[in-house]
């Protein structure tokens, strides 16, 4: 067994630690790994540019650049925060709760495409949640608004990470199958899409209480800073 | 059989798009006389039009483009530091935007929820759609292509509503990209570390290590080093797929299945989910992490990371539980 590859994981562990640029650090430690293994230079960057090219898709997302950043020209955030603040019993549990629902239940039909933080956190979700807390607490400060909408993108990931494996047709239960198949285990995709649904059913509701528990917060502090004008 | 070019919508049409924004943006920085930026999004806006190429060269034999794109990957690491996170500025006044806000109205979602809503069209009826025999959208990556399109319908939507033409949203969508910068690349420079990493044997060697140390007989510890082995591997690796086979191999078929008996698709199950907690937790997902704390422009890039942590420690613990109550009945 050859460990010396494992010195491209110290590599990403050690540059992510001291907080250097994310894309050295992880090409360096491609580069480490592969030397390390014996893959010989030319081998190397061809596997380094191949893989590359392969996942383009993952870049498929800055295509609603330019259609979001026309509409938030046109004012779509504004909108959105001054329709939140008209809307009656619109809290900000209810609306992110709300939130999650809808993208656990799409990501059990196999729709993890159709929201994500570009198509549907940035443009809608984070305003409109920014809007909701400004009910709560007026004064919201830069820190609050950056907390806020990373508690959003949390919602958005929460939901669609434990949502998507119910689905039988994704990728993740797809590939546990093959694994079986491979060594002999023959089980089908709905069994192991099943046995998601408990973790699907605590991440809603460990999500929600996380939730709820940063709305109580900021209503406290509303109350706090409250009390102390009224003295 | 039929030819795969008689589909009419391909994913490749989606890269080529991407090309031409990505080279787009390196153009109109190198007008505005920011160079590293420039030649950072035209090296990268090369790779992305010259994919196709080098992925059929390299299928036939001909490895010369793909090192050649692996010289372009350095390049580019080599760049992204020199990039300045300029904070994203709205171009025109807050008092015009609102002005506009109001004047618009719920009109204004109407192009912004189409994204989603062509997306999930085509994902649900694209393969249904023939023109003339020919099938509209290629059924490799469909919700892919569904995007694509619906980003492209929802630009035109939105220049429509707002009475804005068309290019100067590409211009308003090129100064985000540049907000988000080096942070788009990384879930493929992620993805291809990934490959590496397995090509290199980083799993196997990861496997060996801690069954070298587990105390075989406990079927508990052996539940513990799987479930919390799949967490850190995922971390590692910013992917849980990349983690499920190796831990799989080395733990969960032996160990767990074969010696002690486990329930394959509970423990394959609740495994892989483990893994997704994982991905909660380390900046090498990304796609997931890095990507939305650039997009929403917040100061700390590990912010969504920081908001996740006790969700994704909670869901670990009661997907532990789970396992260890139903793995073994």
């Amino acid at each position: 067994m050859n460990y010396w590859p494992l010195l491209g994981v110290a590599v990403i562990v050690i540059g992510f630690a001291l907080r250097f640029n994310p894309v050295p650090v992880v090409v360096s430690a491609a580069l480490t790994s592969g030397l390390l293994a014996g893959i010989h230079v030319p081998a190397l960057l061809a596997l380094l540019g191949k893989s590359f090219v392969s996942s383009r898709m993952l870049l498929i997302f800055i295509l609603t650049l330019p259609a979001i950043g026309l509409l938030e020209h046109a004012g779509l955030r504004d909108h959105a925060q001054r329709w939140m603040a008209r809307l009656q019993g619109m809290t900000l549990a209810r609306l992110l709760i709300g939130y999650l629902l809808l993208r656990q239940l799409l990501a059990m039909l196999g729709l993890t495409g159709i929201a994500g933080p570009a198509q549907t956190v940035r443009p809608l979700l984070a305003p409109m949640g920014e809007a909701a807390a400004e009910k709560i607490l007026p004064t919201l400060t830069d820190d609050d608004r950056d907390e806020l909408r990373a508690v959003a993108a949390a919602t958005d990931n929460v939901g669609r990470f434990f949502g998507e494996d119910v689905f039988v047709a994704v990728g993740g239960v797809l590939l546990i199958q093959a694994f079986y198949t491979q060594h002999g285990i023959e089980l089908t995709p709905l069994s192991i899409a099943l046995w998601a649904l408990p973790t699907a059913i605590a991440a809603f509701v460990i999500q929600s209480v996380r939730v709820w528990l940063y709305q109580r917060r900021l209503q406290q502090r509303a109350a706090h800073t409250h009390d102390e004008s009224a003295h | 059989m039929t030819n795969r070019r008689t589909e009419m919508l391909r994913i490749e049409y989606a890269y080529w798009l991407i090309a031409a924004f990505l080279l787009y943006t390196g153009l109109r920085n190198l007008r505005e006389q920011r160079g590293w930026h420039a030649a950072f999004w035209l090296v990268l806006g090369t790779l992305f039009a010259a994919g196709d190429y080098i992925l059929a060269q390299q299928a036939a034999g001909n490895t010369l483009p793909a090192e050649c794109a692996g010289v372009g990957v350095i390049v580019l690491a080599l760049l992204a530091p020199r990039l300045r996170r300029s904070p994203h500025v709205e171009k025109g006044n807050a008092a015009e935007r609102l002005q506009s806000a109001i004047r618009l109205g719920h009109r204004l979602f109407v192009p912004a929820l189409l994204i989603p809503l062509v997306t999930l069209l085509v994902a649900l009826l694209g393969a249904h759609l023939f023109i003339a025999g020919h099938a509209v959208f290629a059924p490799k990556q469909m919700t892919l292509v569904g995007l694509a399109l619906a980003c492209v319908v929802a630009l035109f939507a939105a220049s429509g509503v707002a009475r804005i033409p068309a290019h100067e949203g590409v211009s308003e969508g090129r100064r985000l990209l540049d907000a988000i910068g080096w942070a788009a690349l990384l879930p493929l420079l992620l993805a291809a570390l990934g490959e590496v990493f397995t090509q290199s044997g980083v799993g196997t060697a990861i496997a060996a290590l801690t069954s070298s140390f587990l105390p075989t007989g406990s079927a508990l510890a052996c539940l513990l080093a799987f479930a919390l082995g799949m967490v850190l591997f995922t971390v590692i690796m910013g992917n849980a797929f990349a983690a499920f086979p190796v831990m799989m191999a080395g733990i969960g078929l032996p160990l767990l299945i074969q010696q002690h008996g486990a329930h394959p698709a509970i423990l394959g199950s609740m495994g892989m989910l483990c893994g997704y907690c994982g991905t909660l937790l380390t900046p090498m997902a990304a796609d997931f992490n890095l990507v939305p704390a650039a997009l929403l422009e917040l100061r700390n890039p590990y912010g969504v990371i920081r908001a996740q942590v006790w969700s994704a420690v909670s869901i670990l613990v009661v997907t532990i539980v789970l396992m260890w109550l139903f793995v073994f009945r």
